[in-house]
């Protein structure tokens, strides 16, 4: 999911003076901001029921689409997503652009308000600040696609062929500006053909966690391991995921909504607690000075028994799993028996941002190309392509999954209701979400304890709203 | 001669001086405007006073930042110069005189420097490649491997918040070193050859020729050295950011006063915030550069 980028300062002050050159004097510079159009943004996209051409879109207009380049891959895009688009408006052209470092390449666009693309992957270490954007009205609001006619089925508007809670997850300060597209579950990874070999079944609370971590040390194995280098965030999702089982998905909301003692509550400490233990007698302090890859291929290299990751990591490490290695999926251990979820709840979440500018030349079409990805055939294919299931429903049936998406499924069936939410602070409040990286990693290596963790971490939430102040965003669900 | 002589001169100059004032001088301007602003690189810029400079003092990452740069400013420049003198001294001089008299330096002196020269030639990126290897946290990492074969545990270079910062001068050191020995031979084969043979005919040992001799002919050589580290001190972006635990860590241990520029454009959108920072270190830089002129400032010795 991540890259390091080897940037060199050079880059950034070269990127700081571009910027400034392009235009000589803020009075010039304000006026490149605002790009010739109004600060609130663009057209009003809005549909008109009729199933083919709900957003009337101009078939003589071209349509730009940037997909970013990663994990991913871009033939997603190419190969399917936008034949769809040709298909269903002949003769219409697509510039299409594959691009790794986006805020690189587009962020110059926005500001100078040239050349600015119709349809966004907004993804990977280099992505843009949604948050910034959509104050400066670049972002489509999509609430005319979301009550469009699906492509599938003209009578179930576009927001009831998707995942619940998908829409809520691309809302930026209460608007839905943003099309999560992917949808990821996390949990703890293991090599099921192993654990089958050795006799081991994943832990359902912390104590048999305890107990198979000693036989699986007493085996050579390291029970527990994540990449502190350049992804603590896989280690506090598990801390998040564990404190909404333990105190419900209120606790991630009231984070969410900077409530104050939001991150003392009892739940997080406990679950800090729990993890922090896991990790300082189960693991080993070297794996903080290591990367994400390195700590996955010694996972698959049978050297380490329980990874915390995301649906996406069997595909990311397909080039370095050996054949013998079958990746399965387990819920995060709970905690105590007084836990408000279930052993079984897992987080699912929508992700993958895309968006459509309202600046563009062509909003109307960006959203019939939204349009076409929330179609079976659309999603269908990205699964295909990518690897990942979408947050469109049942577009997966019919496709031959791998054992890590298989497991998937599996864990969302025994799931049921019981979806711990997505966190919302760490697109929010990126300088909060830094802060809990540096703090995740100095609980879970035995710097501080769990107690200290959570002080420091309100610290820095009400820093997030006295700087935010009237800007702050909140959700209700 | 004289006639034609302005415009020869300002044909010369007048493409660079342009090209420099619009790349150079004008961003640079733009910085200390845009300090004084609310702006997230997107909307019309807000003017908000020095409300910016205010804040960064209260700014933990980027106070610790500062201090950071008074640990480097002092242990880089030293530790690097003095290595490279020791260094440059034994290759030129160390060897004693020769048959003829002159002075040379130890046996195999021209490869010694092909050696010492060469981290100088890598790029940052596979330097915080190389290192990742020599300082890998377990047995698989070079020096720990080394350890291990002597019992001792794994040392967590990069990961123990007391030794990252230094953990990551001392690869600068490594790479400085070379260049260093080169720019100080240069200075030493500059000094005439009957200085250091009159001195060695009176009975200076090594010992004296060096501190006594070598060392204040080559002054002004040294000062030049000890502003360019001092300015390489106030940078360290690149290795910090290849090369450190989550960036700047572990617990902000190794962070610099560029990263948090980079956090501050790249991941939370505040330019103004972000140019603040950038006119702080542009005056610690000059500051810097015109104290050390000012201080080490010495009468010259014209041979």
């Amino acid at each position: 999911m991540t890259e390091i980028t080897g940037l060199l300062r050079r880059d950034v002050l070269k990127r700081l003076g571009l910027v400034a050159v392009a235009a000589p004097g803020l009075s010039l510079l304000s006026a490149c901001a605002t790009g010739g159009g109004s600060e609130e943004g663009g057209t009003d996209v809005a549909s008109d029921g009729d199933a083919k051409n709900p957003f009337k879109v101009d078939a003589a207009k071209p349509l730009n689409v940037v997909i970013f380049k990663g994990g991913l891959g871009d033939d997603y895009a190419t190969q399917v997503h936008e034949p769809m688009y040709v298909t269903a408006f002949p003769g219409v052209k697509i510039e299409h652009e594959g691009i790794v470092e986006i805020g690189k390449a587009l962020q110059p666009r926005f500001s100078s308000g040239t050349d600015i693309p119709d349809v966004v992957a907004n993804s990977g270490t280099d992505l843009m600040d949604t948050g910034a954007l959509a104050e400066a009205g670049h972002l489509q609001d999509l609430t005319a696609l979301w009550d469009a006619p699906s492509v599938d089925d003209p009578a179930k508007k576009v927001r009831d062929t998707i995942m619940p809670g998908a829409v809520e997850a691309g809302l930026v300060a209460g608007k839905p500006y943003l099309l999560p597209y992917v949808s990821t579950t996390y949990g703890l990874w293991y090599d099921a053909e192993l654990f089958k070999a050795k006799g081991w079944t994943p832990p359902k609370t912390f104590e048999e966690f305890k107990t198979l971590a000693e036989t699986i040390k007493a085996a050579g194995l390291t029970p527990f391991a994540y990449a502190g280098k350049n992804a603590s965030y896989y280690a506090y999702w598990m801390i998040l995921i564990s404190a909404a089982k333990i105190g419900g998905n209120k606790v991630l909301l009231d984070i969410d909504n900077l409530v104050d003692g939001a991150w003392t509550n009892p739940a997080v400490e406990q679950a800090a607690a729990a993890w922090a233990e896991i990790n300082t007698k189960y693991s080993d302090k070297s794996f903080e000075g290591l990367i994400h890859t390195e700590v996955q291929t010694q996972q698959n290299q049978g050297k380490i028994a329980f990874y915390p990751s995301g649906s996406w990591l069997e595909n990311e490490q397909a080039p370095s799993t050996p054949k013998t290695f079958k990746y399965g999926l387990a819920p995060t251990p709970s905690v105590s028996s007084a836990d408000a979820m279930p052993y079984e709840a897992v987080r699912v979440a929508a992700g993958e941002y895309y968006f459509v500018s309202a600046k563009g030349e062509n909003p109307q079409g960006g959203m019939e190309y939204f349009r076409q990805m929330l179609s079976k055939a659309g999603a269908k294919g990205f699964t295909e392509k990518s690897g990942s299931l979408t947050i469109v429903n049942g577009a997966a049936e019919g496709l031959t999954l791998s054992p890590g998406l298989t497991s998937v499924f599996a864990a969302q069936q025994a799931a049921g209701q019981n979806v711990v939410t997505t966190s919302l602070f760490e697109n929010w409040y990126k300088e909060l979400e830094t802060e809990l990286r540096r703090q995740t990693n100095n609980l879970m290596y035995g710097r501080n304890d769990a107690k200290t963790f959570c002080a420091e971490m309100q610290k820095a939430a009400d820093k997030a709203k006295e700087d935010a102040g009237a800007d702050i965003q909140t959700r209700a669900s | 001669m004289r006639q034609g002589r302005y415009p020869f001169i300002i044909g010369f100059l007048a493409i660079p001086v342009v090209l420099y004032a619009v790349f150079v001088i004008g961003p640079y301007v733009q910085a200390f405007q845009i300090a004084l602003t609310k702006w997230n690189g997107y909307k019309a810029p807000e003017y908000v006073g020095l409300k910016n400079f205010r804040d960064l003092f209260e700014d933990e990452a980027f106070t610790s930042a500062l201090w950071h740069h008074l640990w480097i400013l002092i242990t880089l420049p030293l530790a690097t110069l003095v290595i490279a003198l020791f260094f440059s001294f034994l290759l030129n001089v160390g060897g004693g005189a020769g048959k003829s008299g002159t002075m040379r330096g130890v046996r195999f002196s021209g490869f010694y420097k092909v050696i010492f020269f060469l981290p100088q030639v890598l790029a940052v990126a596979i330097l915080g490649v190389l290192f990742q290897a020599v300082y890998r946290p377990n047995e698989s990492g070079m020096l720990n491997g080394l350890l291990a074969k002597v019992g001792v545990a794994p040392v967590q270079f990069l990961n123990d918040p007391k030794l990252a910062l230094w953990s990551i001068i001392g690869v600068v050191v490594w790479q400085g070193v070379g260049f260093y020995v080169v720019l100080f031979s240069a200075g030493m084969s500059s000094i005439p050859k009957d200085v250091f043979e009159a001195a060695a005919i009176d009975g200076a040992g090594r010992f004296t020729l060096f501190f006594r001799v070598t060392l204040p002919l080559l002054w002004d050589t040294l000062q030049v050295g000890w502003i360019y580290l001092g300015i390489a001190a106030f940078d360290m972006f690149a290795i910090v950011q290849v090369l450190s635990v989550d960036q700047g860590g572990p617990d902000n241990s190794t962070t610099v006063v560029a990263l948090e520029i980079y956090r501050q454009v790249f991941r939370y959108s505040e330019l103004g915030y972000a140019s603040a920072m950038g006119v702080v270190l542009f005056f610690m830089t000059l500051t810097f550069a015109a104290l050390t002129l000012r201080v080490t400032r010495r009468e010259r010795i014209e041979f």
